[in-house]
């Protein structure tokens, strides 16, 4: 799904310059809990997340992510907006909440990464 | 199959689902019309350098013409026959607007090489060979090339260019304890030298995801930061990761999922959620972490290279 896309169906404001919306996501994760993002999300996924601070644009950036959308119209500090730049991971703000968020693009398409390995039971 | 080898075969994948037959197809088509003979046919494909052609009269495809017609008229002595006479009448071609990958579906099912391309009127607007698709196929590929990839062409050399026995590239970072607005500039730093040294996407992220894991391992628990070394070798990635303390009491516990000694500022945070060694266990081929309490923690991280699959030259074995 293009990220053009995204931003049309979460109504979104786009937060950062430049970021190139024709890149194509190949799916969704969402998440409040970064390490979780570092251990499930899946390269070239959007994220949507209510975390703000700068680390969630690094950590986006280590897993690979394709552009994260902050949730409940929340709006990050600029030096997150500053590393999003320079590391050209697009954001994006929507009003709706995570669970709205998730439910548009998911419904438009959007897959996740089906069910993945828990960790927290032995194997 | 390589991490690398399938990441692009994917890519590649996407791309025959993606790309339209016009998008790579030959607009300019040489063509010849049906009364010329065979011998005016010849001459074209020496000329252009091709091995075949639509044949066309009025606009309008009425057949198709190959080497191979050209060879078994030659062989029974039928070389003043016209074009008409030998040609094949009944052509198979694929419309404009049709995937890549139906293009490919064709060239197997029909096993020829070459198709007409039409558009839905029916007119004759293009030509398609396996060629054209692994040139077109390639092109895309490298949109994204830009000046990083420049910087990438001359940093990936270092191993060639540099000779010795054993070459390896050491990075040293040092982290801060408790420096949380600089959480993650050394692991940013060491996937970018990655990507620049030319590692493989997939390998990339995951020396990624695991170095930031254990950078802000340092960040959270230790007393006074630690360092992290990254030594690159053509064949592996090791990180070690170093610190004075204050060490970890049970390391089998703390390998246990969900287990953490995170403060609860930085759970707030998003991290310390007792994943973190779990993490880079996953992402390594393999690790060792040994602690003293009082002392201080050593956590040994290394990644296997897979030497890179030799391509036979390219677009003459593909055709």
């Amino acid at each position: 799904m293009e990220l053009e896309t995204v931003v049309r169906l979460l109504e979104a404001e786009v937060l950062s310059r430049d970021g190139d919306r024709n890149q194509d996501a190949r799916s969704g994760a969402a998440a409040d809990l970064m390490s979780d993002v570092l251990v499930y999300a899946s390269p070239d996924s959007v994220l949507l997340t209510g975390l703000i601070h700068p680390q969630v644009v690094r950590t986006a950036e280590m897993a690979g992510i394709l552009a994260i959308v902050f949730v409940r119209g929340k709006h990050p500090p600029a030096e997150t907006v500053r590393l999003a730049e320079e590391i050209g991971i697009p954001l994006f703000s929507t009003r709706y909440t995570m669970y709205e968020a998730c439910g548009r693009l998911y419904k438009a398409g959007l897959d996740g990464t089906g069910p993945c390995t828990s960790y927290d039971r032995p194997e | 199959m390589t991490d690398s080898a399938s990441v692009e075969g994917s890519r590649l994948q996407e791309l025959v689902y993606e790309l339209k037959i016009e998008q790579v197809m030959r607009r300019s088509v040489i063509t010849i019309p049906p009364q010329a003979s065979l011998r005016a046919f010849k001459e074209l494909l020496r000329q252009e350098r091709i091995s075949g052609t639509p044949v066309v009269e009025d606009g309008r495809l009425v057949g198709i013409i190959s080497l191979e017609d050209l060879i078994k008229a030659l062989e029974e002595g039928e070389m003043d026959a016209l074009v008409c006479e030998k040609m094949t009448r009944h052509v198979e071609t694929l419309y404009a607007d049709e995937l890549v990958m139906q293009a490919v579906g064709r060239m197997a099912q029909f096993g020829f090489g070459r198709f007409p391309v039409v558009d839905r009127s029916g007119e004759l607007v293009g030509i398609l060979t396996r060629g054209d698709i692994i040139r077109g196929l390639l092109q895309r590929l490298e949109v994204d090339y830009h000046e990083e990839e420049i910087r990438r062409h001359r940093a990936s050399h270092i191993f060639e260019d540099i000779v010795s026995d054993r070459t390896s590239l050491i990075l040293r970072y040092h982290v801060q304890a408790h420096d949380f607005a600089r959480g993650g500039d050394a692991s940013s730093k060491i996937k970018r030298a990655m990507e620049r040294l030319g590692g493989n996407p997939t390998i990339t992220r995951r020396v990624g995801v695991a170095a930031f894991e254990a950078e802000m391992n340092l960040l959270i628990h230790t007393d006074h930061g630690g360092e992290m070394a990254v030594e690159m070798q053509p064949d592996q990635v090791r990180i070690t990761v170093t610190d004075e303390g204050p060490g970890i009491p049970d390391v089998e516990e703390a390998m246990r999922p969900g287990f953490s000694t995170a403060p609860e500022w930085i759970r707030e945070m998003g991290f310390g959620a007792g994943m973190g060694l779990l993490n880079i266990h996953k992402c390594a081929d393999g690790m060792d972490l040994a602690s003293k309490v009082g002392e201080g923690t050593v956590l040994e991280i290394w990644f296997h290279i897979p030497s890179p699959v030799p391509t036979e030259n390219g677009e003459e074995d593909l055709l």
